[in-house]
C-alpha cells in the first residue's frame, strides 16, 4: 500500500465515523436536549433572527417610489427598459398571431391580418430544407400542423413570438456578458457568482420584483425569462473564448490585428461552436419558462395549460402541453442542425434571383396567402370545425387508472412514504443546525480546503439567522429523497443507454419530453392518483429531474476509451466485469456530474411542488409571491439558491478529487 | 374577414367614436384586470361589455391577483372586478389606506368558503351536515396516513381561512392538509367523487365545483366577528375560532385614476350588481358545458339589456 491510499482509506475512516455520529445526534439528540439550555441547537431562537427581509422590502418601496438620479427616476430608467422589449415583441406578435391594429383597446382597428398558418408552416419547413436535412422538414412539417390541427395555432404563436423576443436578447447580453468576464479577470470574479445564484435562484422569487419594476403584462414575462435563461450563454461563451488554442490568438496579433479585430475576426470565430451551443441552452431554457411567464401575463400556451388544468380538463392541458414540448424541439433540432451546418458561401456567378431563390419564394407565399386570406377564410386561419381533440381519451385513462388501481397505488405510496420518505425527514429534521453546519464546513474543508470551508459556512448560516432552517431542512429532505430514487431509477436506465443503441434513442426522446413538458401538466394528474402530499412532489420532482442522471450516464459510458475497453477484454474480462471493472468506474466522474445536475433540477422543481402543498423553502417563495411581499421571497429564494451552490461546489470539488484519483487529466 | 366586410366594420367604429366621443370623459383605454379563474372572467367580461356600450375605451390585462395591487396603485391598471373578502381582505387594508386604491363596494355576490362534503358521505355518516357528528365519523373520513383521524383538504396556506385553529378550538379528530394550488384541490375532488370515496375539503361558491358535483356544506356555529376575536365567546371558552368561515360580500377595487379621469365608468362600476345563482349558472355552463365564454356573455347582455343600461346612465 503506497501512501496515497493509505491516506484515502484514513479519510474513509472518518467519514464513516462522521456518519455514525450524525445518525447518533438525529436519534438520540432531541430527547437528551429536550430540557436543557442547548435546545437553541435544535430551534433557532426567534429574537436572534434578522429582519433581513423587511429591510429588502423598503428598500425595494424605495426604489421604486423615490430613487433618483437626478435626470431620471430608477423606475424610469426600467419602464424605459422595457419599452425596448415591448417594441419588438408588440411587432412580431403581431405579424405571427394577433395581427396589426390602429387604435387603443377595444376601440382598435384592425389593419392587416397576421401571417396566415398555411404561410407559416411552410416557411417553417423551407427553412428545415434549407439547414440541409430532410428528416427535420418532415418533422417540422407535421409539427406545425398538430399546431393548427389541435386548436393549439393562435396561443403557440404567442408563445413562439416571446420566445422569438426572448431568446436575441439573452444571446446579445449572454455574449457581451461572456465577453467582458474574459477581457477582464476581476468582471470575472463578480459575475460569475451572480450567475450562479441567477441560475439557482427560483424564478418564483424575483417574478414581483420584476413586475414592480417593469410594469404589468408580457413585457415583465419576457425580462424574468431572460433572466433565467441568460447564465448558460454567458457561462459557454466564456468558456469557448477561454480554451481558445494561444497560437490562434499569437497568429492573429502576427498578422496586425487590434483589439478589436482580434476580437470580433479571430476569437469570436474560434468560439463559436460553443457560443451555439449556448444558443441551443438559452433556447431550451426559455421554454422551460413558458409556464411561469404565463402565470405574470405572457399569456400564450402555458396560460392555456393553466386554465385548462383549473378546469380539470386534463385533455386541454396534456395538449397545450405536448404543443411546447413539440414547438421546443423542433426549435432545439433546428438549432443543433445550424450549429452543425458549416457556413455555405454563395456562389458570386448565379444572377440575383438564384441567390434569393428561398426569399423570393416565401415573400411570394406570404403576399399569395395574405390575398387568398382576404376570400376564403380557411387560408387565413384553421377552421374551428377541423379540430381534432384527445382530451376525451387522457380524462378517460386517468378515470380507469382511479376507479381500478387506486388501492394498488395507495399501498404502494404508504410503504414508500413509510419506509423511506418518513425515516428521511425523521433524520434531516432532528440533526442540530450548529452539527450540520460543522460537518458541512468540515466537509468542504476536505475537498475545496479554506474557500470551500468559508463558503459553506457562511451560506449555511445565512439560512439559520433568518430563520429558515427548518424548511430548509424539509427542503433537503425532499429533494434528497426524490435525488436518490431518480438516480436509482436513471443510472440503470442510462446505464442500458450507453450499452444499446436502440435504448440510447428511445430514452433520449423520453427524457427531452418530461424536460420541455410543463410539469403542471403532469402534476394534476398525479394529485389526482396519490392525493396532496409529499409523496405527490417527490414523483413530480423525480419526472423532472430524471434527464440529467439518464443522460450524464448514458454520456459517460459511451465516452469510456475503446483503448482501456480493449485492453480489459485482452485480459479476459466478461462482459460483466467489463462493465463494473471498467466502464462504471471510468464513467464515475461523469456519473457524479450528472447526480449533481440532478440534484440542481430537484432544487428547481421543489418551486413548483409548492403547488401542490409542500411546506418547505418552495412553499415559502410561493406564499411571498401570492403576498405580494418582495423581501420575504427574496430571501426563502436566496436560501434555496445557497442550498443549490454548496450542493453543487462540494459535489464538483469531489469530483475533481475522483478525477485525479483515477488519473485523468 | 373579407376586405369588404372589414371596410364595414372600421366604418362603422370610427362613425361609432364621432357619435360617442362627446359622451365619454377620455379615450384612453381603461384597464380590467383578469385572473385565473372563470368566475372573474365572466364578471369583467361583462363589465367590459357594459363600458363598451357607454362609449368607453376597454383593455383587458392578465395580472395576478394580489400582485395586481401594485399596479393599481401606480394606475397601471384600473379596475379589479373580484376581490373577496375571505382571500383579499389582508391586501385591501394595505393598500386602501392612502387613497390611491379605492373601494368601489361589493359586487352582489357572496362568497361562501366552508368544509364541504360529496353527498355520497352521508350514507356513511348520517348525522351531516351538522358538525357535531365530525367526530364520530372522523374514522370514515380517514385515509392510510391519517387514521384514525379524519383528512380534511384545506385550501392553500395563503388562503388563511384559520382550519388549523378550528380543528383545535372544536376539539375535532381531523388532521388539516393544505393544497398548494385550488387546481389541486379539486383534482383530489374530482379524483375521489370518481371512486365514491370519502372525502372532505375546502369548496367555496360561486365556482362551478359545487354544480358539477352533488354535495353540501358542513353546518359549523355561525361565525361572529367576536368568534375570531375573543376566546370566551363559543362552545370552547379558552379559545378563539370556535365557529364556522366568515361569508363576505366579492369587493370591487379601483384605482383612484378611475374616479378622477372617467368618473363615468366609475359611477357604472359601482352600479354593478350581480347575483350568486347568476353568476354560478354562468359558471357552469362555460366550465362544465363547454360553452364559449364570449356567447354566454352576450347572452347575459341581450336578456339583462334593461339591468345595465341602468348602470350607466
Amino acid at each position: 500500500m503506497n501512501k496515497k491510499t493509505f491516506f484515502f482509506s484514513q479519510q474513509k475512516n472518518i467519514f464513516i465515523i462522521f456518519v455514525f455520529l450524525t445518525a447518533f445526534i438525529s436519534i438520540y439528540g432531541k430527547s437528551f436536549l429536550k430540557n436543557s439550555d442547548l435546545f437553541w441547537a435544535f430551534k433557532y431562537p426567534k429574537n436572534f433572527i434578522i429582519p433581513l427581509k423587511t429591510y429588502i422590502s423598503s428598500f425595494m418601496k424605495w426604489l421604486v417610489e423615490s430613487a433618483n438620479f437626478g435626470l431620471f427616476t430608477f423606475k424610469e430608467l426600467t419602464r424605459a427598459i422595457s419599452w425596448c422589449i415591448e417594441i419588438p415583441y408588440k411587432f412580431v406578435l403581431s405579424l405571427i398571431a394577433k395581427g396589426f391594429y390602429q387604435g387603443q383597446g377595444s376601440q382598435a382597428v384592425l389593419l392587416l391580418s397576421p401571417i396566415s398558418w398555411m404561410a407559416i408552416v411552410i416557411i417553417m419547413t423551407i427553412i428545415a430544407i434549407k439547414l440541409n436535412d430532410i428528416k427535420l422538414a418532415v418533422l417540422t412539417f407535421f409539427s406545425f400542423l398538430y399546431l393548427a390541427v389541435f386548436g393549439q395555432w393562435e396561443s403557440s404563436m404567442v408563445t413562439i413570438a416571446s420566445i422569438f423576443i426572448a431568446v436575441p436578447f439573452g444571446v446579445l447580453i449572454g455574449l457581451i456578458t461572456g465577453i467582458i468576464s474574459y477581457k477582464n479577470q476581476t468582471a470575472h470574479k463578480i459575475i460569475s457568482p451572480i450567475l450562479n445564484l441567477m441560475q439557482t435562484m427560483p424564478v418564483f422569487a424575483y417574478l414581483v420584483p420584476v413586475l414592480v419594476l417593469f410594469g404589468f403584462g408580457p413585457v415583465s414575462a419576457l425580462i424574468a425569462t431572460i433572466i433565467y435563461a441568460l447564465p448558460p450563454m454567458v457561462h459557454t461563451s466564456y468558456l469557448g473564448l477561454k480554451s481558445i488554442d494561444p497560437f490562434i490568438i499569437e497568429a492573429g496579433r502576427m498578422s496586425g490585428c487590434n483589439n478589436r479585430q482580434l476580437l470580433w475576426k479571430v476569437e469570436i470565430p474560434s468560439a463559436l461552436s460553443s457560443i451555439k451551443v449556448g444558443i441551443n441552452q438559452v433556447i431550451m431554457l426559455s421554454f422551460n419558462m413558458v409556464i411561469i411567464a404565463s402565470m405574470i401575463g405572457a399569456g400564450g400556451l402555458g396560460y392555456d395549460v393553466l386554465t385548462s388544468l383549473r378546469k380539470l380538463d386534463i385533455g386541454g392541458g396534456v395538449e397545450a402541453g405536448l404543443a411546447i414540448v413539440i414547438i421546443a424541439i423542433v426549435l432545439d433540432r433546428m438549432s443543433f442542425v445550424f450549429i452543425g451546418s458549416q457556413k455555405i458561401y454563395k456562389n458570386k456567378n448565379m444572377n440575383f434571383f438564384n441567390r434569393n431563390i428561398y426569399f423570393i419564394l416565401v415573400t411570394c407565399l406570404i403576399l399569395i396567402t395574405y390575398m387568398g386570406g382576404s376570400f376564403f377564410s380557411i387560408i387565413q386561419s384553421y377552421p374551428s370545425t377541423f379540430f381534432i381533440s384527445t382530451s376525451e381519451f387522457w380524462e378517460k385513462s386517468i378515470k380507469h387508472i382511479n376507479i381500478n388501481y387506486y388501492d394498488q397505488l395507495e399501498i404502494t405510496k404508504f410503504y414508500i412514504l413509510k419506509f423511506f420518505m418518513l425515516p428521511i425527514k425523521k433524520f434531516f429534521l432532528s440533526i442540530p443546525w450548529p452539527w450540520f453546519v460543522l460537518v458541512f464546513t468540515l466537509l468542504g474543508w476536505h475537498y475545496g480546503k479554506f474557500k470551500l470551508a468559508i463558503l459553506n459556512f457562511s451560506l449555511l448560516s445565512f439560512i439559520v439567522v433568518n430563520g429558515l432552517w427548518m424548511k430548509a431542512m424539509v427542503t433537503i429532505y425532499l429533494c434528497g429523497a426524490s435525488v436518490i430514487l431518480a438516480c436509482l431509477i436513471g443510472i440503470p436506465l442510462g446505464i442500458w443507454g450507453g450499452l444499446n443503441q436502440r435504448a440510447n434513442r428511445i430514452l433520449l426522446s423520453i427524457t427531452d419530453t418530461l424536460q420541455t413538458l410543463p410539469s403542471f401538466v403532469y402534476l394534476i394528474p398525479v394529485v389526482m392518483l396519490f392525493r396532496v402530499g409529499d409523496f405527490t412532489a417527490m414523483l413530480a420532482v423525480i419526472l423532472y429531474s430524471l434527464a440529467p442522471a439518464v443522460k450524464y450516464t448514458i454520456h459517460g459510458i459511451k465516452n469510456v476509451n475503446q483503448e482501456v475497453i480493449d485492453a480489459g477484454i485482452a485480459n479476459g474480462c466478461n462482459k460483466r466485469q467489463l462493465l463494473f471493472k471498467i466502464r462504471l468506474p471510468l464513467a464515475l466522474p461523469e456519473i457524479l456530474l450528472g447526480i449533481n445536475q440532478t440534484i440542481m433540477l430537484a432544487l428547481s422543481m421543489l418551486v413548483i411542488t409548492a403547488l401542490v402543498g409542500t411546506r418547505e423553502l418552495g412553499q415559502e417563495v410561493y406564499i411571498a409571491l401570492t403576498k405580494a411581499d418582495i423581501g420575504r421571497g427574496l430571501v426563502a429564494g436566496l436560501c434555496v439558491a445557497f442550498i443549490a451552490i454548496i450542493a453543487d461546489n462540494t459535489i464538483k470539488s469531489a469530483s475533481k478529487r475522483l478525477k485525479n484519483k483515477y488519473g485523468f487529466i | 374577414m373579407t376586405l369588404f366586410k372589414k371596410l364595414i366594420a372600421g366604418l362603422s367604429i370610427s362613425f361609432f367614436l364621432i357619435s360617442n366621443t362627446s359622451a365619454v370623459e377620455s379615450q384612453d383605454p381603461i384597464k380590467l384586470t383578469l385572473h385565473d379563474w372563470t368566475g372573474q372572467h365572466i364578471t369583467t367580461n361583462i363589465m367590459a361589455e357594459v363600458l363598451k356600450e357607454a362609449g368607453y375605451n376597454i383593455e383587458l390585462i392578465q395580472a395576478d391577483y394580489i400582485a395586481q395591487f401594485a399596479g393599481l396603485q401606480t394606475g397601471d391598471l384600473h379596475v379589479a372586478m373580484e376581490m373577496w373578502e375571505t382571500t383579499g381582505r389582508d391586501a385591501i387594508d394595505e393598500y386602501t389606506p392612502d387613497g390611491r386604491v379605492v373601494n368601489v363596494g361589493s359586487t352582489g355576490m357572496d362568497a361562501i368558503e366552508e368544509w364541504w362534503y360529496p353527498s355520497y358521505m352521508k350514507d356513511v355518516c348520517p348525522g351531516l351536515p351538522n358538525w357535531e357528528v365530525l367526530n364520530e365519523c372522523a374514522e370514515a373520513f380517514s385515509t392510510m396516513e391519517t387514521a384514525p383521524m379524519g383528512r380534511y383538504l384545506g385550501g392553500p396556506v395563503t388562503w388563511g381561512g384559520f382550519d388549523d385553529e378550528r380543528v383545535e378550538a372544536l376539539g375535532l379528530d381531523w388532521e388539516v392538509i393544505h393544497a398548494g394550488t385550488d387546481a389541486a384541490l379539486f383534482a383530489e375532488l374530482e379524483s375521489a367523487y370518481q371512486r365514491k370515496d370519502p372525502i372532505m375539503l375546502w369548496v367555496y361558491a360561486p365556482h362551478w365545483a359545487p354544480s358539477k358535483f352533488d354535495g353540501e356544506f358542513v353546518d359549523f356555529p355561525a361565525y361572529t366577528t367576536e368568534c375570531y376575536t375573543d376566546p370566551s365567546w363559543g362552545i370552547n371558552p379558552d379559545s378563539a375560532y370556535d365557529c364556522g368561515k366568515p361569508r363576505g360580500p366579492i369587493w370591487k377595487i379601483a384605482s383612484s385614476q378611475l374616479k378622477d379621469k372617467w368618473p363615468g365608468a366609475y359611477d357604472a362600476v359601482e352600479a354593478f350588481n350581480i347575483s350568486n345563482d347568476e353568476m354560478g349558472k354562468m359558471v357552469a355552463e362555460v366550465d362544465l358545458d363547454g360553452k364559449a365564454l364570449e356567447d354566454v356573455v352576450s347572452n347575459w347582455m341581450s336578456s339583462n339589456s334593461s339591468r345595465w343600461q341602468s348602470w350607466i346612465k
